[in-house]
């Protein structure tokens, strides 16, 4: 078992003419929180969608728990037991909020096979997802969809989380809400890729951090290290953590 | 879904039309006889075109070919019936769905498997590419009219009602085609049906997921290609239907009856919204309506009417009466 | 008189009150954070404001007139100013094509369709002019000639505040302008609103959830809770009351802290009790 579970090298990205990843290297470790971070513009998208194979890595190689999955199709690597949350969120708009976490409950035929503790976990951080349960998912508003698009990634239990700016638009309660959720995943074993804004995140969850920069990744570390190296976070970031 | 939240200001634009029309044709027996004839029309048209929307709400692929799979069914059926004289010469309505319903199964399962080939060989190296779907979708339906022109011959072939099903029915004054009560009925379970297995199965709910967002279902597991391959052979195989059901409602066949509804079935899809079932049945109901009512009051009006229908509708939604969000 | 105000503002979907008789007052010189939970009904409230919806009850007056019958295109040539978070930018065309086509906006009669073949000369000049003065004052002016479909995000934001103030509206109105921006980013953002502050003459609306941001800019706050307005004050007060804190803010009043030991429990078990996925 390798300690790290999934791994980037070298990966570049065309997307028609542009050229828009230049060598991405990125190891995500086990049961950590890698946070991905960097400007608007950096590539942190695309790599999220190299990974999950809905843009084609044109070289370099990408492993997950030791295979490789550069050239694999993304339903079989979502199938790995990877959930991915996308920047646009990906919600099913005509469909019922149980419709579209039900298509997320790989496992359950129908809405009475979903698992119900899990279910009430999720109700109990997401009131919005049990409130509109029965209502089309696009008669939510946008924070209330983002709630919708996380609740989805973490129905069924996975190995990996991909999750692109989970907070946009959240409530502070909610946002609160989230990093508990991400925590305890966290410490059940999962391993969490996330890029987000939202400094709470980093403080209270990264364990890793990448930053990337025009299709790079400009500065790998541990997050403790990140946050008592207070010139490289200003350089990097302007943050202050 | 919260009833007050479904739509059905399209659902009543069928009867709207059929009350609007009364005053001018009259007679309500003429009336009544149009009018089942109109939504039997509608039905055969609906259960082509439902493959049809669903392949270009789902897979984005305009198949101007689906004429090929109403002629298949239509000449397949014709052959099976051709060898099955007892039963059809019978009176009796039993009898005759002896027959009847073997020729329907196979020749869906015929339009089936040849849909299969068509998605292999013609439809899955353009995707992605509309101008080349059409062009080679329509290359592929000539071709597919000659070679039924080869097995079947070049010329108009009849096809007779069983016995059981001809004639008609007396509703008061009215005179029905008992032919066309039963296209509304099989028109009706294939909605019913169709319905069904988009609401309450899984492979159903996938099918209207990845009409909006094919990304998506594909990133939470799911491989949509499968997914694409059995809606365009059920498409195919609901077309085969349609194809016998049009066949009888003629009693008639030619080679070339696949491309003569073409023009028809779009017009169908555009009122209705691509990719929404209820759409094409209320699309295929005003249709049939119109053709039948324009008919009997203005025959020289006929052809036009439909695409007026359609201009109508487009100014009211542009997308259609149930436009699917993208 | 407000400049800008709604009236027992509502709108209804079948059954469900998405706004709820909001009645409040935007002065000149202001500017009012909005706040609320997910799906109170801020973005609602915006469109009805806009024009983009229709109210089923109330009305939405600016300096007095009543906008209710009014296209949203004729709000905004009323003086709303609207941003859309990035669908009123013109992909296609160039960073200056777009606020010059704002300017022009602003142009009355014959200038907006430039039917006139003189003045379109002598005029274009003109309105470059303005659009330059626009894209330096927003730091933009070096990409003036770049499509916007190429701009990094964050200067498509800024693009957009630009637009908004080429079109010189009375009323600006921002739904989550730093959404999605990272701490270099917010700022540049933040400063252009804060600039525009110092015209007393308008007032400005913006929809917030970040507390920093609302705290530095604004001088008001409402809050919008199920639809309806249930706080309305200066941001200290009303950032401290009970109900903003716990239902918004997630903290417990118990210990004041955000609620990090409160969280409900996911039953999840540990990885090694876990069987082996398949």
């Amino acid at each position: 078992m390798t300690a790290d579970l999934l791994t980037l090298r070298g990966v570049h990205t065309h997307i028609g003419a542009y050229h828009i990843l230049h060598g991405v290297d990125l190891s995500v470790p086990r049961g950590q929180l890698t946070m991905l971070l960097g400007r608007n513009g950096a590539g942190k998208t695309t790599t999220l969608r190299t990974i999950m194979g809905l843009w084609h890595a044109s070289k370099g190689s990408i492993s997950f728990d030791g295979r490789d999955i550069t050239a694999t199709p993304t339903p079989r690597i979502a199938g790995l037991n990877i959930a991915y949350v996308p920047e646009n969120m990906g919600i099913f708009a005509d469909l019922t909020v149980k419709e579209n976490m039900l298509l997320a409950a790989r496992q359950a035929k129908h809405a009475g096979q979903i698992d119900d503790e899990r279910l009430k976990w999720i109700f109990s951080l997401f009131p919005a997802v049990e409130k509109f349960w029965n209502h089309p998912a696009g008669k939510l508003s946008g924070g209330q969809k983002q709630m919708l698009a996380v609740s989805r990634a973490i129905i069924e239990p996975r190995e990996l989380l991909i999750i692109d700016e989970p907070s946009k638009g959240l409530a502070p309660v909610i946002i609160n809400n989230m990093i508990d959720a991400f925590a305890q995943l966290k410490a059940s074993g999962v391993t969490i890729l996330l890029v987000e804004q939202n400094i709470n995140f980093a403080k209270r969850l990264g364990d890793t951090v990448a930053v990337m920069d025009n299709g790079v990744v400009v500065h790998a570390g541990s997050m403790q290290a990140l946050a008592e190296d207070e010139e490289t976070q200003h350089s990097l970031l302007g943050l202050a953590i | 879904m919260n009833a007050l939240d479904f739509d059905w200001k399209p659902m009543a634009l069928v009867p709207v039309l059929a009350l609007l029309v009364l005053p001018f044709i009259g007679s309500p027996s003429t009336w009544v006889t149009l009018t089942v004839a109109g939504l039997a029309m509608g039905m055969i048209i609906f259960i082509i075109a439902s493959g049809l929307t669903l392949v270009f709400g789902l897979m984005d692929v305009l198949n101007f070919g689906h004429g090929v799979f109403i002629a298949l069914g239509a000449f397949v059926a014709t052959s099976v019936l051709g060898s099955m004289g007892d039963y059809t010469s019978s009176e009796s309505l039993w009898q005759n769905l002896l027959a009847v319903f073997p020729a329907m199964v196979i020749a869906m399962l015929v339009a089936g498997a040849v849909g299969l080939a068509f998605e292999r060989y013609i439809v899955r190296p353009v995707y992605g590419n509309h101008l080349k779907q059409i062009l080679i979708t329509m290359g592929g339906m000539i071709i597919g009219e000659e070679m039924i022109k080869v097995i079947w011959g070049p010329q108009q072939i009849a096809l007779p009602l069983p016995a059981g099903m001809r004639g008609s029915l007396l509703l008061g004054d009215a005179a029905v085609e008992k032919y066309r009560v039963i296209a509304v009925v099989v028109g009706l379970l294939v909605f019913a049906i169709l319905l069904w297995v988009l609401t309450r199965t899984k492979a159903g709910l996938l099918i209207r997921a990845g009409v909006q967002d094919r990304e998506m279902v594909e990133s939470l597991g799911y491989r949509i290609k499968v997914l694409f391959i059995g809606v365009f052979v059920a498409g195919s195989a609901l077309a085969g239907l349609g194809g016998v059901m049009w066949g009888l409602y003629q009693q008639s066949i030619t080679p070339q009856m696949g491309a003569q509804v073409n023009v028809l079935i779009f017009i169908v899809l555009i009122i209705g919204g691509l990719g929404s079932t209820t759409g094409a049945l209320i699309g295929a109901l005003l249709v049939g309506l119109m053709a039948n009512y324009t008919g009997f009051l203005v025959p020289k009006a006929a052809l036009f009417s439909n695409i007026a229908l359609m201009m109508a509708i487009l100014l009211w939604r542009p997308q259609g009466v149930y436009a699917l969000g993208k | 008189m407000s400049l800008l105000a709604t009236q027992d503002l509502t709108v209804r979907f079948g059954g469900h009150v998405a706004v709820n008789a909001v009645t409040c007052a935007f002065e000149a010189g202001t500017l009012t954070a909005i706040v609320g939970p997910n799906g109170a009904g801020k973005t609602t409230y915006f469109n009805l404001i806009s024009g983009q919806l229709k109210a089923s009850a109330g009305q939405v007056m600016l300096d007095g007139h009543d906008l209710s019958r009014l296209s949203p295109s004729k709000r905004t040539r009323a003086g709303l100013g609207r941003a859309f978070q990035l669908t009123n930018l013109f992909p296609r065309l160039t960073v200056l094509e777009n606020i010059r086509l704002a300017v022009q906006a602003t142009r009355p009669g014959r200038h907006r369709h430039g039917l006139n073949l003189w003045s379109i000369w002598s005029d274009h000049r003109e309105l470059t002019a303005r659009a330059d003065e626009i894209l330096v004052a927003v730091a933009l002016g070096e990409k003036e000639n770049e499509l916007v479909a190429n701009l990094p995000h964050g200067d498509q934001r800024k693009l957009e505040v630009a637009l908004l103030m080429a079109l010189e509206p009375r009323v600006f109105m921002f739904d989550e302008p730093t959404a999605g921006m990272n701490a270099v980013e917010a700022p540049v953002i933040l400063n252009l609103i804060r600039k525009l502050k110092e015209d007393r003459t308008k007032t400005i609306l913006l929809v917030e959830h970040k507390m920093d941001v609302v705290r530095e800019l604004a001088d008001r706050i409402i809050v919008l809770h199920n639809g309806a307005l249930v706080a309305d004050g200066e941001p200290a007060d009303v950032i401290a009351s009970p109900i903003v804190q716990e239902a918004y803010l997630g903290i417990s009043p118990r210990d004041g802290t955000a609620q990090d030991g409160s969280a409900p429990s996911s039953g999840l078990a540990p990885r090694a009790a876990r069987s082996e996925a398949p």
